[in-house]
C-alpha cells in the first residue's frame, strides 16, 4: 500500500520529544461551525407530523391488543363475551400484530389502516351473529361491539388525516440511508483529490472490492453484499465541485440502486469536515433490509469505520492495524474485533 | 519468542509465541531489555477489564533496543536504546497536535467499541484489551511499536535501565497527576494510594513546590517509603484512623487544596459500605468500586482540585455530584499524555533531581512473571514494584 508523500503534509513536523513543551492541558477549540445542514426534506408541517403520530399510536395499540390476544386468549374470550375458541382468538392476535407492525413501520400507512378497517368490519359480522344467538353474555358482547366500533372510528379518522397530508409525506421507499460526519486535519483539496479518484475508495471502504474508472463520468463498482454475495454496478458522477462536493449514483437498471455524496467544508483551525451520505435499495425491498440487518450488516457502523480509516490514511499515511501481530494463540481471535481490516489486508 | 500471555482471571503464562514484525512502515521492532508490571495490569489479572482474549500479550511499561525500523521511521536507527510510551499516538491528529497524546484519534483499530462505551475512543494502548486496540504488549522478548517516532525517547549512554524504565508510564503518570493539581506555594496535597503511581505523584508534588504532602494507605511499608523516599510530610494509615476526620484536623477544617486519587477502580474498603460496591461489582451491576473517589471529593477543600490518575472503566454508583458542584471542585483526569513528559522528566533524572528506581522492590526474569503478578497483587514481601528482565 503506497503511503502519502511527506511533501504533501501541512508543513507540520512530527512533534519529537525534543520540542514538546509540558504546558498543562488546554481546552480544545474544535467546534461544529461549518457543519453542513442536514437534508431539508424531512421537515414536515405539524399537521403531517401529528397525523403520522396518530397513525403510529393506532399501530402500537394494535400490537398491544394482538399480544394480549396471543398471550391470554382465555381471558380475552371471557371479557369480550364471545365463545370463540382460543385458537381463533390467537389467530386474531397474530392478525392484529401484523397490522400493527405494518402501520408502525411505514411513513404513510394508509393501505394498512384501510385493511384494518376492513377486518374490523369482519369482526362486527362475527360479533353480530353472537349477539343474535341466545346463549351468550349479551351485555358483554354488546360492550365489545361498541369497543370495536370505537376502534374502527379511530382507524377511519387516521386514514382521513393521513390522506389530507398525503402529498407532503414522501412514499415509503424501502431504502437504507446512512449519513456520517468526520473531521480530518488535512486541507479539503487533498481529501477531495483522494476521493475524486474513485480507485482509492476500496482502500478505505471495506465493502468495496474494486472500482474501475471507465471515463470522466462513469465507473464500474464491485462490492460484497450481505452473506458475501458479489454485486456489481455501473455508477455515474452527478456532481463534481472541486474541493466542495462529489455525488454519484448507480445508472438505471442496476441490481442494487444506490447513490452517495460527500461534502467538504473547512473546519476552524484549518482541518476539514466531511459530510457523507449513502443510500441504497436492497433488491428484496423492506424484507431485504431486515435480512441484511440480521446478517450483521450495520451500514451506519460500516460507514463510520470506513471514514475512520480514511482519516488515518490522510493524517498519518497508514491504516492502523494489529493483523499479523504476535499473540499467544495459533489462530488469532482478535480478528473478531478487526473484521473489516481482514479483507483490506488480503486485498493489499 | 517468549511472552507473558493472559488466559483468564489470575491466569498468566509465559509462552513461546511468534516474533513481531513490521506491519506498517512507521513501526519499529524493539528488543526488550527491561519491563515492569503495572498496577493497572492487576485489573487485567483480576478479570475486571472486558474485551480480553485468551492469548493476549500483556505489558505496557517497557524499554529496549531497536532491532528493526519501517521505511518511514525517521528518528530511530537500529541499536538505539529507547523507552517506549504506553499510549500509541500518531502525532498528526488534532489531539496529538495539542499534546493530548493519550487521546489520539488514529491509533485504535477498534475505536468503534470504545466509542460506544465512552462516546469517542481514546488512543490505543499496549497490552490493554481489544477495546483499546488489542496491541501486543511488552512483557516479552520483543515488541512491535507503531508510530515509533512519536512514542519513543532515546536514552543517552551511561544511565542504567532501571533509572529510566518508568518514563514509560508511572513516573509521567504521577507527575501529570501532580501537575493537574495546579500546585501553588504553600499548598497541601493529599494522595490516596501509596503504590508506585502514588509515590511518583508525591514526588511530583514535591518537585512542583507543595508544602505539605499527605500519603494515605494501609500498608506500613508503603507509608514508610512515601515518607522516606517520595517526599511525603505526613502519612495516614486508614485502618487506624478515619481519613476525612484526620485530614480535617490536619488542615484546620479546610481540607487539602488538592486531592489525588491514585487508587482507581478496585479500591479497598472493609466493612458494610465496602460490601455494597464489592457485591455489585461481583454481579456486574457496577463496573468499579469508587470508594476513594467519593472520599476524596468529601475531603477536598472547597474550590480545590481533584486529580484522578487512577484507572476507572465504566459507570459507577453514588458519585457525590452534589458535593462536587456545591463545593466548586475542579476535576482533572485522564490517561497520561506520556510523550509530552518524556524529555522534561528525562532531564530531571539526568540532573539528579529524582531517581525513579526507588520504587523497585523485586527483580526477576521474565519466566517468573506469573509469580511476579501474584506477589504484586497480594503485596507480599513488601512488594512495591516488580521489574522483569527477558
Amino acid at each position: 500500500m503506497e503511503s502519502l508523500e511527506s511533501d504533501d503534509r501541512m508543513g507540520q513536523s512530527l512533534p519529537s520529544s525534543d520540542s514538546i513543551s509540558h504546558a498543562p492541558y488546554e481546552r480544545s477549540r474544535i467546534s461544529s461551525q461549518g457543519l453542513p445542514q442536514r437534508r431539508e426534506r424531512r421537515q414536515y408541517g405539524s399537521e403531517a407530523v401529528q397525523a403520522q403520530r396518530f397513525a403510529r399510536r393506532v399501530g402500537w395499540f394494535s400490537i398491544g391488543l394482538g399480544v394480549t390476544e396471543l398471550v391470554a386468549p382465555g381471558m380475552v374470550g371471557r371479557i369480550t363475551g364471545t365463545r370463540a375458541s382460543r385458537g381463533w382468538i390467537r389467530l386474531g392476535g397474530v392478525r392484529e400484530i401484523v397490522y400493527g407492525v405494518g402501520i408502525v413501520s411505514r411513513r404513510k400507512p394508509i393501505g394498512w389502516l384501510r385493511s384494518r378497517v376492513l377486518s374490523d368490519f369482519l369482526t362486527f359480522v362475527t360479533l353480530g351473529k353472537a349477539v343474535a344467538s341466545p346463549d351468550t353474555a349479551r351485555l358483554r358482547v354488546a360492550g365489545t361491539v361498541a369497543a370495536v366500533a370505537g376502534i374502527s372510528l379511530l382507524d377511519i379518522h387516521a386514514v382521513e388525516r393521513l390522506t389530507a397530508v398525503a402529498g407532503e409525506i414522501e412514499d415509503d421507499d424501502d431504502s437504507i440511508q446512512v449519513t456520517k460526519s468526520i473531521q480530518i486535519s488535512r486541507p479539503a483539496a487533498e481529501i477531495y483529490r483522494f476521493w475524486r479518484d474513485f480507485n482509492n475508495l476500496p482502500r478505505v471502504m471495506a465493502h468495496l472490492d474494486s472500482i474501475e474508472v471507465i471515463d470522466a463520468e462513469r465507473s464500474r463498482w464491485s462490492a460484497r453484499g450481505p452473506a458475501g454475495k458479489q454485486i456489481e454496478w455501473e455508477a455515474e458522477l452527478i456532481e463534481d465541485r472541486p474541493d466542495e462536493s462529489i455525488a454519484w449514483r448507480s445508472v438505471e437498471g442496476s441490481t442494487v440502486e444506490n447513490s452517495g455524496s460527500v461534502k467538504f467544508t473547512t473546519a476552524p483551525g484549518g482541518g476539514t469536515l466531511l459530510h457523507v451520505e449513502l443510500s441504497y435499495r436492497p433488491p428484496a425491498g423492506r424484507l431485504g433490509v431486515i435480512i441484511a440487518k440480521l446478517l450483521g450488516e450495520e451500514p451506519a457502523l460500516q460507514l463510520e469505520e470506513d471514514l475512520r480509516r480514511l482519516k488515518q490514511l490522510m493524517e498519518t499515511g497508514e491504516i492502523v492495524t494489529t493483523q499479523g501481530q504476535s499473540a499467544g494463540r495459533t489462530r488469532s481471535r482478535s480478528l473478531k474485533y478487526d473484521h473489516a481490516g481482514r479483507r483490506l489486508a488480503a486485498a493489499f | 519468542m517468549k511472552a507473558t500471555c493472559w488466559y483468564g482471571k489470575h491466569d498468566v503464562r509465559v509462552e513461546e509465541v511468534n516474533d513481531p514484525e513490521i506491519l506498517n512502515q512507521r513501526d519499529a521492532v524493539i528488543k526488550v531489555t527491561q519491563t515492569a508490571i503495572c498496577g493497572s495490569d492487576l485489573h487485567l489479572y483480576n478479570g475486571m477489564i472486558p474485551t480480553m482474549e485468551a492469548g493476549d500479550i500483556l505489558g505496557h511499561e517497557f524499554m529496549g533496543e531497536v532491532v528493526e525500523c519501517g521505511s518511514e521511521v525517521k528518528k530511530l536507527i537500529t541499536c538505539d536504546r529507547v523507552v517506549v510510551a504506553f499510549p500509541i499516538s500518531c502525532g498528526h491528529c488534532c489531539f496529538c497536535q495539542k499534546q493530548l497524546f493519550s487521546l489520539c484519534d488514529n491509533s485504535n483499530p477498534n475505536a468503534a467499541i470504545a466509542g460506544k462505551i465512552f462516546g469517542q475512543s481514546p488512543a490505543g494502548l499496549f497490552g490493554y484489551s481489544h477495546m483499546l486496540g488489542g496491541f501486543a504488549g511488552g512483557q516479552a522478548q520483543y515488541v512491535r511499536v507503531p508510530f515509533a517516532d512519536v512514542g519513543t525517547i532515546k536514552i543517552p549512554e551511561g544511565i542504567p535501565d532501571e533509572k529510566v524504565l518508568f518514563l514509560s508510564d508511572i513516573f509521567p503518570t504521577g507527575y501529570m497527576a501532580a501537575e493537574n493539581c495546579d500546585i501553588e506555594g504553600g499548598d497541601t496535597v493529599a494522595v490516596w494510594g501509596c503504590g508506585p503511581v502514588g509515590q511518583f505523584a508525591m514526588a511530583g508534588a514535591r518537585l512542583l513546590g507543595a508544602e505539605r504532602i499527605i500519603g494515605i494507605d494501609r500498608f506500613p511499608d508503603r507509608l514508610q517509603m512515601a515518607a522516606d523516599k517520595a517526599g511525603a510530610t505526613d502519612v495516614i494509615n486508614y485502618e487506624d484512623t478515619d481519613v476525612y476526620e484526620t485530614l480535617m484536623e490536619m488542615t484546620g477544617g479546610l481540607g487539602p487544596d488538592a486531592c489525588i486519587d491514585a487508587v482507581g477502580m478496585e479500591a479497598h474498603l472493609p466493612g458494610v459500605l465496602g460490601a455494597y460496591d464489592r457485591v455489585k461489582q461481583a454481579v456486574m451491576l457496577e463496573s468499579d468500586r469508587p470508594h476513594v473517589f467519593r472520599q476524596a471529593v468529601r475531603s477536598c477543600r472547597k474550590g480545590g482540585t481533584l486529580s484522578v490518575p487512577g484507572v476507572y472503566g465504566g459507570f459507577d454508583d453514588k458519585i457525590p455530584l452534589g458535593s462536587i458542584m456545591n463545593k466548586g471542585l475542579t476535576i482533572k483526569t485522564g490517561q497520561t499524555h506520556v510523550q509530552r513528559y518524556l524529555r522534561p522528566l528525562l532531564e530531571k533524572i539526568e540532573r539528579g533531581e529524582i531517581d525513579p528506581s526507588f520504587v523497585i522492590t523485586h527483580r526477576m526474569p521474565l519466566d517468573d512473571a506469573p509469580k511476579g503478578y501474584d506477589l504484586f497483587l497480594n503485596k507480599e514481601q513488601d512488594c512495591m514494584k516488580v521489574v522483569l528482565t527477558p
